[in-house]
């Protein structure tokens, strides 16, 4: 399988690459890890006319704390966040979700921006974002703007990203210490996209949910925030009732489809038992 | 479309050559270097037969542009024997523990365990399984791959490996 022509541009500053994506327009897309892209333009589904390579702009690999968030920058590859002690240490919720994207290879190349610029209801970082409450610094010409992730995704491949912009980091609210999290995925082998996930992070206080929120992934055209299950959790022990209750809240917000993955319905359910082993591993893992 | 100039090591040797953007990292290395070496398996990106080695990442070639390589260093297995033309550990792992049988998988599988042995020079029996997840065998159930990175691990840290293939 050989892409269409394109022609290829390697920009070496964040702002050379906005003004080339600006002047060359519709036709041209910005090419990170290129394991989302590269596939759509094999099977033709994608045949831009110009790639801007963001590999050589170099301020936009980096892991950093500032004040009390993280910053990754958007070519940050899943393999760097997966070694990244800094991120192990404050939010390792990011390590356990970068685990189960795709393989070794892949991670290697497919870059953290990417996933989550992309739109496609499959990747898994969206939803960690939204769950996370992680905002994205998006750049054009005219400069910066902050989008909170969970008001980027207004589609499948439909995002908030403007004609020529591109996300050039991520800022995460660091979770407070001894908070609990998990990240739970089903998928049929390794390599494949979720059946369904959740993404879960809570605070406990004597035995008692004293906050939490959670992401869904691949269960609608968007990442999810359920956050009216997570508002059922809050001020509970995490007892059968109120979890099953919020179990419940979560599964009415999906809108899977009915692929090779299962029929809807199941889909759905899936959201839900994810939900619950995510949220069990968290508890386990919060500081009472 | 303008072809693009690219530089590139491989496998030690610095090349240049003008490229089509779209042409993949795997036909450059196939039909215009004559390394023949990597395998196009599934050419979506799941099966890694076409795994090289890239600026220190085990990277799946089919998915990758060769004019994001320019600048790389790249190596394949034609460029993984000892100096002297021997075996490398890993190649003599493959071939004492029956790491192969059609061979198809085998210089991705080569090229994965090197990185991941590079990574990783101890690693356990799960840490191998995983570490070779995005690459597929059709032919030997992966427990003769598996003992062929314990060998290799084995020699190259100098300790002793008895194991027999199955
Ligand atoms: C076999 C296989 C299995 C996979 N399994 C999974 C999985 O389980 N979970 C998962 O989440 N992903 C999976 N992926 C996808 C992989 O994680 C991709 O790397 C990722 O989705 C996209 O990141 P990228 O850096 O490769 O981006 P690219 O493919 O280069 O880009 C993707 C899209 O985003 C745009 N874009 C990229 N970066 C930016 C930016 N900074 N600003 C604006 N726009 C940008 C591009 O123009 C393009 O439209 C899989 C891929 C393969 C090939
Ligand atoms: S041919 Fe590249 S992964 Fe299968
Ligand atoms: S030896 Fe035949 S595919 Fe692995």
């Amino acid at each position: 399988m050989i892409p269409g022509t394109f022609d290829y541009h390697r920009p070496t500053t964040v702002e050379s690459a906005v003004a080339l994506l600006l002047q060359l327009g519709e036709d041209a897309r910005p090419l990170a890890g290129g394991h989302s892209l590269i596939p759509l333009m094999k099977t033709r589904l994608a045949a831009p006319e110009h790639l801007v390579d963001l590999g050589a702009i170099e301020g936009l690999h980096r892991v950093e704390r500032i004040g009390d968030d993280v910053v990754i920058g958007a070519m940050t590859t899943q393999h760097s966040v997966i070694n990244s002690s800094l991120l192990a240490d404050l939010v390792p919720i990011l390590r356990e979700t970068a685990l189960v994207i795709a393989d070794p290879q892949i991670r290697y190349k497919g870059t953290i921006g990417g996933n989550c610029a992309n739109g496609d209801p499959g990747n898994d970082m969206p939803a960690l974002m939204q769950c996370l409450g992680a905002s994205y610094t998006l750049t054009g010409t005219g400069g910066n703007r902050q989008v909170s992730a969970r008001d980027f995704y207004l589609g499948a491949y439909e995002t908030a990203l403007a004609p020529g912009e591109i996300l050039t980091e991520i800022r995460i609210p660091i979770p407070p210490t001894g908070h609990g999290y998990g990240y739970e995925k089903l998928k049929r082998k390794v390599g494949d996209y979720a059946t369904a996930a959740a993404a879960v992070v809570i605070t406990m206080a004597a035995g008692t949910c004293t906050s939490a929120s959670i992401g869904l992934t691949n269960v609608s055209e968007t990442p999810l925030w359920a956050a009216e299950a997570a508002r059922i959790l809050v001020g509970s022990t995490l007892d059968v009732a109120t979890v099953d209750a919020a179990v419940a809240a979560a599964e009415a917000i999906t809108t899977p489809a009915s692929d090779m993955r299962g029929p809807a319905e199941y889909r759905t359910k899936m959201a839900g038992v994810m939900l619950r082993r995510a949220l069990g591993r968290a508890r386990v893992r919060a500081t009472v | 479309m303008t072809k693009s100039h690219i530089k590139v090591t491989i496998n030690g040797k610095t090349v240049e050559a003008l490229v089509e953007p779209r042409t993949l990292l795997i036909h450059f290395l196939r039909e215009q270097q004559n390394l023949t070496g990597a395998h196009i398996g599934c050419d979506t990106g799941h099966c890694g037969a076409c795994t090289v080695d890239m600026d220190e990442m085990s990277v799946k070639s089919c998915m990758t542009f060769a004019v994001q390589a320019h600048g790389a260093s790249i190596t394949t297995i034609e460029g993984v024997a000892n100096a002297d033309g021997t075996l490398s550990a890993l190649q003599e792992g493959f071939r004492m523990m029956h790491g192969l049988q059609c061979g198809y998988c085998t210089p991705g599988m080569i090229l994965r365990a090197h990185r991941l042995l590079q990574e990783n020079p101890n690693p356990t029996e799960d840490e191998i399984r995983n570490g070779i997840a995005g690459n597929l065998c059709r032919c030997t159930g992966y427990v003769n791959i598996v003992k062929a990175i314990q060998y290799a691990a084995a020699k190259i840290n100098g300790t002793p490996f008895q194991e027999a293939a199955e």
